[in-house]
């Protein structure tokens, strides 16, 4: 059977378990939703925009990013459990391509993040969010985004089927808060001290964070640097170099399986 | 041959798991493997259903070369690993579904070849259920099933009662005699001899990597001796002097149990041993108070031949 036939029938199979269980899911949007509320309001009247703008609309768009970002937990933690319980040696064992197990996974993971991002732009509309730019800006925006969410997706299958242990997964929760901070998603990179912002302007999430705000319109609390000029080549170029590095990886490690 | 092994080896860093194994089991024959932890069933196993590749050494399976031809191999075996390898948040019927579809049957077969299963395999009541919910018992049944969908040439089982309780282990025995009954071959491995006694025609007993004996379970029982006599002489008679009358009987001195006044002849024939034990005993006018002959168990053979393969 081909792969992508296979891969069909596994996203399926992942699907069926948020109709199962949903409250993963649900929590998941729950929390997202509850971070956008924290920094939006709680913490949001104490911070002004480099460039000027509403702190509000500057958010959004690194609350999007962020999101994405943190799916790699999700997927991470699949394929760990699958692998752990030995329902991916069953899998494995089935007359099916390589990539269907990946695939399968890529299909579900990616169907739950379109979703995320829907309810947090409605939300975000909601809180008074808004879109200034053309359709066609906004579309490729959501498109970025999901390719933050696609290149994520190749680190946590890379992470989970090497470190099947319940500790990899763990690791891999508590790090991206550290990185997810370590940018321009929640504040611009122009309040930190240089060295700081040095490292957050080259943060991959803040390529995508700062593309987004462009695209949709909105402040992007940048007034000078690479990212100001290239933010939108940032942001297509980064997910690039990470899934050209973690996809043939996770095919490694997959193969690994057979040693 | 349905199954078959010339010298696999492989390595794990220090570990040699597999050294120099052989095997070949007919079609349609449940095969037992069986050995002590650590022997490398599960690694020989794991060869034979393309799951890892070995440093050396051809299997073929089902006719097929399991390195050169792995996707044939994959099309016509059933793996049943150690844990239960089912989707535990979907239920028994959606399960079987997904891997039919996986197998490559269309959705309407699918699902007709789920509801036979479940029927076959008894889970027609727990079908829409979560498997989570499931029992140990049914959770196996349930694995096997899955392992079952397109009548598998050979199905493999790596210990598929370990962890359960005798009710469970007993449903699973009789659904492994149902995958026998179909015509499938059955590679079982196992570290209770009862059930490999109980369910194989054949048994490789594994060590070390590799097998060091391959028989009938009623061969490897005669390999190590013959039949077992013992007789308890009760509390009045005197037991030394019996010990020594039913010696001169039987031919051979007795292994004697002083506290259970029990003696043990290991002999050839049980039956000729038995009838000279009883006219000894009427002679002497002695009524003992238990009398039994039996053949060893599997467990003494095992005994036997893994600590030979030690000291050597």
């Amino acid at each position: 059977m081909t792969a992508v036939r296979a891969g069909w029938i596994l996203t399926q199979r992942n699907l069926a378990h948020w109709v199962r269980q949903p409250w993963a899911p649900i929590f998941g949007l729950l929390f997202s939703i509850m971070l956008l509320l924290v920094f939006g309001f709680l913490f949001g009247g104490a911070i002004t925009v480099p460039g000027g703008g509403d702190y509000i609309t500057f958010l959004l768009p690194g609350m999007l990013a962020l999101s994405m970002m943190f799916g790699v937990e999700s997927t991470a933690t699949a394929m760990a459990g699958d692998a752990r319980k030995g329902i991916t040696d069953r899998f494995r064992s089935l007359p099916i391509g390589s990539a269907s197990v990946a695939l399968g996974r890529v299909g579900a993971d990616m169907a739950n993040s379109a979703l995320e991002l829907l309810v947090l732009i409605l939300g975000g509309l909601l809180i008074g969010w808004r879109i200034t730019s053309d359709p066609a800006s906004a579309a490729l925006a959501v498109i970025l985004l999901l390719f933050l969410r696609f290149a994520m997706l190749w680190i946590g299958i890379f992470v989970g089927l090497t470190f099947r242990g319940d500790g990899a997964t763990m690791a891999v929760q508590v790090l991206v808060w550290p990185i997810g901070f370590l940018s321009t998603a929640i504040v611009s990179a122009e309040t930190m001290p240089d060295w700081l912002g040095a490292i957050a302007a080259w943060n991959p999430l803040s390529a995508t964070a700062s593309a987004a705000r462009e695209l949709f319109g909105n402040p992007t609390g940048i007034t000078e640097g690479p990212l100001a000029d290239h933010a939108v080549w940032l942001a297509l170029g980064w997910p690039a170099l990470l899934t050209a590095v973690f996809l043939p990886l996770s095919a490694r490690a997959y193969r690994r399986l057979r040693a | 041959m349905n199954l078959e092994a010339d010298g696999l080896r492989k390595r794990y860093g220090d570990v040699q798991a597999l050294d120099g194994f052989d095997l070949a089991v007919a079609p349609g024959v449940i095969h037992g493997l069986l050995g002590p932890n650590g022997a490398g069933k599960t690694t020989a196993v794991k060869a034979l259903a393309t799951l890892i590749d070995v440093d050396e050494g051809v299997a073929r399976v089902a006719g097929y070369d399991v390195r050169t031809q792995a996707a044939q191999v994959r099309r016509r075996i059933g793996l049943i690993g150690q844990n239960a390898a089912v989707d535990e948040i979907l239920g028994g019927r959606q399960n079987l579904v997904m891997f039919g579809r996986l197998y490559g049957l269309s959705k309407v077969d699918a699902r007709a070849r789920a509801d036979r299963l479940l029927d076959m395999f008894g889970l027609v009541d727990a079908a829409e259920r979560a498997v989570s919910t499931y029992s140990g018992g049914m959770r196996r049944r349930l694995d096997i099933a899955a392992g079952f969908i397109l009548t598998p040439a050979v199905l493999f089982l790596d210990e598929p009662t370990t962890g359960l309780d005798p009710r469970a282990r007993n449903e699973v025995w009789a659904a492994v005699r149902e995958v026998a009954a179909a015509g499938t071959t059955v590679l079982l491995t196992t570290q209770y001899l009862d059930e490999a006694d109980q369910l194989a025609a054949r048994i490789s007993v594994m060590n070390h990597g590799r097998v060091v004996a391959d028989d009938t379970p009623g061969v490897l029982k005669r390999q190590i001796g013959g039949d077992r006599v013992t007789v308890t002489i009760p509390a009045g008679a005197p037991l030394e002097t019996v010990t020594q009358q039913l010696a001169a009987a039987v031919g051979i001195p007795a292994v004697p149990d002083d506290e259970a006044r029990s003696l043990t002849f290991e002999v050839g024939s049980g039956v000729t041993a038995l009838a000279a034990i009883v006219r000894a005993l009427d002679d002497s006018g002695i009524t003992p108070e238990d009398l039994v002959l039996r053949r060893p168990t599997l467990d003494e053979v095992f005994l036997t031949l893994t600590s030979q393969e030690a000291i050597r």
